[in-house]
């Protein structure tokens, strides 16, 4: 591990990578879980360690428009946000992306109203999962800190060109301290120097950006922007991973596995919980139990090839999802694994456990359910029940 | 650069920066107000565009009338869009001697007095170095003549027919150039295609004024007035002769009506050009017609009386 040990929450952390990113341009509106975020860069700019404007704009809606005009005009933007905040946002999520703005932002996972909630689910992660933003997922406040720096080099890579979304669980993440390596800000800056703007606003050169676009040329656009999304950022986010593995000792990877080559049960799940699956994991293949446990930094574009890969000894795959999807297959982590195998050569048997919904705690206990649950569907050799749900009341 | 007052129209510079070949329909104001503002502000700028009629029949990929570079975000965030633009060049020119630019909003009226109040409302309280000038054809005109909070009283528009209940639109317009003081802005003024001397200089004064300002523009609008297209500058210069649309201007504390109208000219002159008015005419509805001849008279008192104290 290379870098300074510092104890800082998540919000803090990712606040502190917007800062050694020199980012040119903050636009935020405060939104709980991540008011932090926004805070910690204000505070940064107001003390003059950070050379940014701060734009204090009136919504959510105006955040990120006023990103997408910042970033057209060459700047670095960051900005930050949860829940209902990404909510209002979603129109922008598109035009953000095909327009191929390069902002970055923290999402502090939170659960959509109502009831309002304000704690921890996936359901925002999962609303911009279309839109055209690639996405990570931290499981610590060391990634969320690390994924924020590495973020920027992807986005504004020139065969990249798409923004970034940083996910790290609302509270559970966003507000808790952690112990962390940061780099210190001569390297940050060897890594990530000034942008360099690709086509960026300039009356020297004038440009349309964003026109009327009708049936005679959309659905071409369209076609080059998922052919640039699909082929272009996974081989960028793997050589930024690489670079940044280099300088700071950590090395990240699409997918995370554990154990997956001699189990035939796994658990995949997102974000911070991952750990907890880990921990209980390792706890039961102490006593023997062929468990394995898949998790994903790379959500979006979703890496297809390294999931098939990675469950290729599996007979029995659990699903978790923060999220539900009503009325559809399954929630949206589940839709996305069942139709990436529907075609591999090997595909275990699936089933879907819903799971944290709202900061619900999951517990050891739950995880353990859950392989007990994947043993009985192993044994049976199908699945009768696709989704269960653990942590409900009675 | 300082933009220069002209004193008449053979001082309009000849350049132009919106190209011919749009689909703008024939008659249409917003040509007027695009091409004077081009004029009027020195290079270099960008424009920022709320979805709308200009929008969509100017840049119909891959054609553009576009000759300085031009942005479209959504219909809602024309001005926070433009925040962000006039926020970052301030900050790379700090930060890398990039070179600034002069930011200008276009917007209709659904874009600015509708969905786009609170992001013009948020650009104007935090100050941002921009000129926002709504073209106000008094309805959403884009998407099929549909009321707006700047549609006038009694007008028909697809969603305030003139019905035999309820004979048009029964609100009034909201007033965006005081709304637009409110916010302790410099410089705010109204416009009309019929005074281009008026209007051009009212650009000038803006471009050159520091800071949020807003220009109002009235744009005529055969399409969803229903009148004939080649009578669009009278249409225009009634609405200001009738009082309907004083011409005036806010700037750094004093109100100053630009055109006075000293004997007006019956609204019924500016009514019965236009299909949208026309059913005010008729016998049943004159109580309609005497509320808003009272409602004009009211507004150009009260803005007389402004224009007394913020002398």
């Amino acid at each position: 591990m290379k870098g300074k040990r510092v104890g800082l929450n998540g919000d803090t952390a990712v606040a502190f990578a917007a800062k050694q990113a020199n980012v040119d341009v903050v636009s935020a509106y405060p939104i709980t879980p991540q008011t932090i975020i926004v805070e910690t860069l204000a505070k940064y700019i107001n003390n003059g360690e950070l050379d940014a404007a701060f734009i204090p704009v009136e919504s959510e809606h105006s955040a990120l428009s006023a990103a997408v005009g910042a970033s057209l005009a060459g700047a670095r933007v960051f900005t930050a946000t949860a829940s209902q905040g990404l909510a209002l946002m979603y129109e922008i999520l598109w035009i953000a992306a095909g327009m191929r703005t390069t902002i970055v932002m923290a999402l502090g996972n939170r659960a959509f109203s109502p009831n309002i909630n304000i704690h921890c689910s996936h359901d925002d992660a999962y609303a911009a999962r279309d839109t055209g933003w690639i996405q990570f997922f931290a499981e610590n406040v060391q990634e969320a800190y690390d994924l924020t720096l590495q973020a920027f080099k992807v986005s504004e890579d020139h065969r990249v060109l798409f923004p970034s979304i940083i996910n790290l669980d609302g509270f559970i993440l966003t507000h808790s301290l952690e112990g962390l390596y940061v780099l210190d800000d001569k390297t940050v800056e060897e890594f990530l120097p000034p942008k360099k703007p690709y086509n960026p606003i300039d009356p020297e050169a004038p440009k349309t950006y964003g026109p009327l676009d009708l049936y005679d040329w959309y659905m071409e656009h369209k076609k080059l922007q998922d052919y640039h999304f699909n082929n272009n950022v996974p081989p960028v986010i793997k050589e930024v991973f690489e670079e940044y593995a280099e300088i700071s000792g950590r090395r990240y990877t699409p997918v995370k596995t554990m154990g997956v080559e001699d189990a035939d049960i796994g658990i995949m799940i997102l974000g911070s919980s991952a750990g907890s699956v880990r921990h209980v994991v390792r706890q039961l293949r102490e006593k023997g139990k062929k468990v394995g446990v898949i998790s994903l930094t790379q959500y979006r574009p979703f890496p297809k090839k390294e999931l098939v890969e990675a469950v290729k000894n599996l007979q029995v795959l659990a699903v978790m999802d923060r999220s539900i999807s009503f009325g559809s297959p399954g929630a949206q982590l589940y839709m996305d694994v069942a139709s990436t195998l529907y075609n591999a050569k090997h595909r275990p048997l699936l089933f879907n456990v819903i799971y944290g919904l709202g900061g619900r705690d999951l517990t050891p206990v739950h995880i353990e359910g859950v392989v007990e649950k994947a043993e009985e569907v192993l044994k049976k050799g199908e699945v009768e029940e696709e989704q269960i749900w653990v942590g409900l009341k009675e | 650069m300082e933009a220069k007052p002209i004193k008449t129209l053979k001082d309009i510079p000849r350049v132009e920066q919106f190209a011919p070949g749009h689909r703008l329909c024939a008659g249409c104001g917003i040509p007027q107000v695009v091409r004077f503002t081009l004029k009027a502000v020195p290079d270099p700028k960008v424009v920022v565009n709320a979805t709308g009629c200009l929008e969509v029949a100017t840049t119909i990929f891959p054609y553009t009338s576009w000759k300085v570079p031009w942005v479209h975000n959504a219909f809602e965030n024309a001005a926070a869009t433009a925040s962000g633009v006039e926020a970052a060049i301030k900050m790379l020119e700090k930060k890398y001697g990039k070179k600034r630019y002069k930011v200008i909003v276009f917007g209709g009226d659904g874009g600015t007095f509708d969905i786009g109040f609170q992001a013009l409302s948020g650009m104007l309280e935090r100050g941002h170095d921009i000129m926002y000038i709504c073209y106000d054809n008094e309805a959403y005109m884009n998407t099929g003549i549909q009321r707006s909070g700047a549609t006038p009283k009694g007008a028909h528009t697809t969603t305030s027919p003139a019905g035999k209940v309820i004979p048009g639109k029964q609100e009034k317009k909201k007033d965006l150039i005081r709304i637009a003081i409110a916010h302790g802005i410099k410089y705010a003024a109204t416009m009309n295609p019929a005074y281009p001397v008026d209007m051009y200089n009212k650009i000038v004064k803006a471009a050159n004024t520091p800071g949020p300002t807003v220009l109002h523009y009235f744009t005529p609008c055969p399409t969803g007035w229903y009148f004939d297209p080649s009578r669009s500058i009278e249409v225009a210069r009634l609405a200001v002769q009738t009082r309907i649309w004083p011409l005036y201007e806010y700037d750094n504390g004093k109100i100053r009506i630009t055109v006075p109208v000293k004997k007006p000219k019956p609204v019924e002159d500016y009514f019965k050009l236009q299909g949208r008015f026309r059913h005010l005419l008729r016998p049943e509805n004159r109580w309609l017609l005497e509320e808003i001849k009272r409602d004009i008279e009211e507004n150009w008192k009260e803005l007389e009386r402004l224009a007394e104290v913020y002398k």
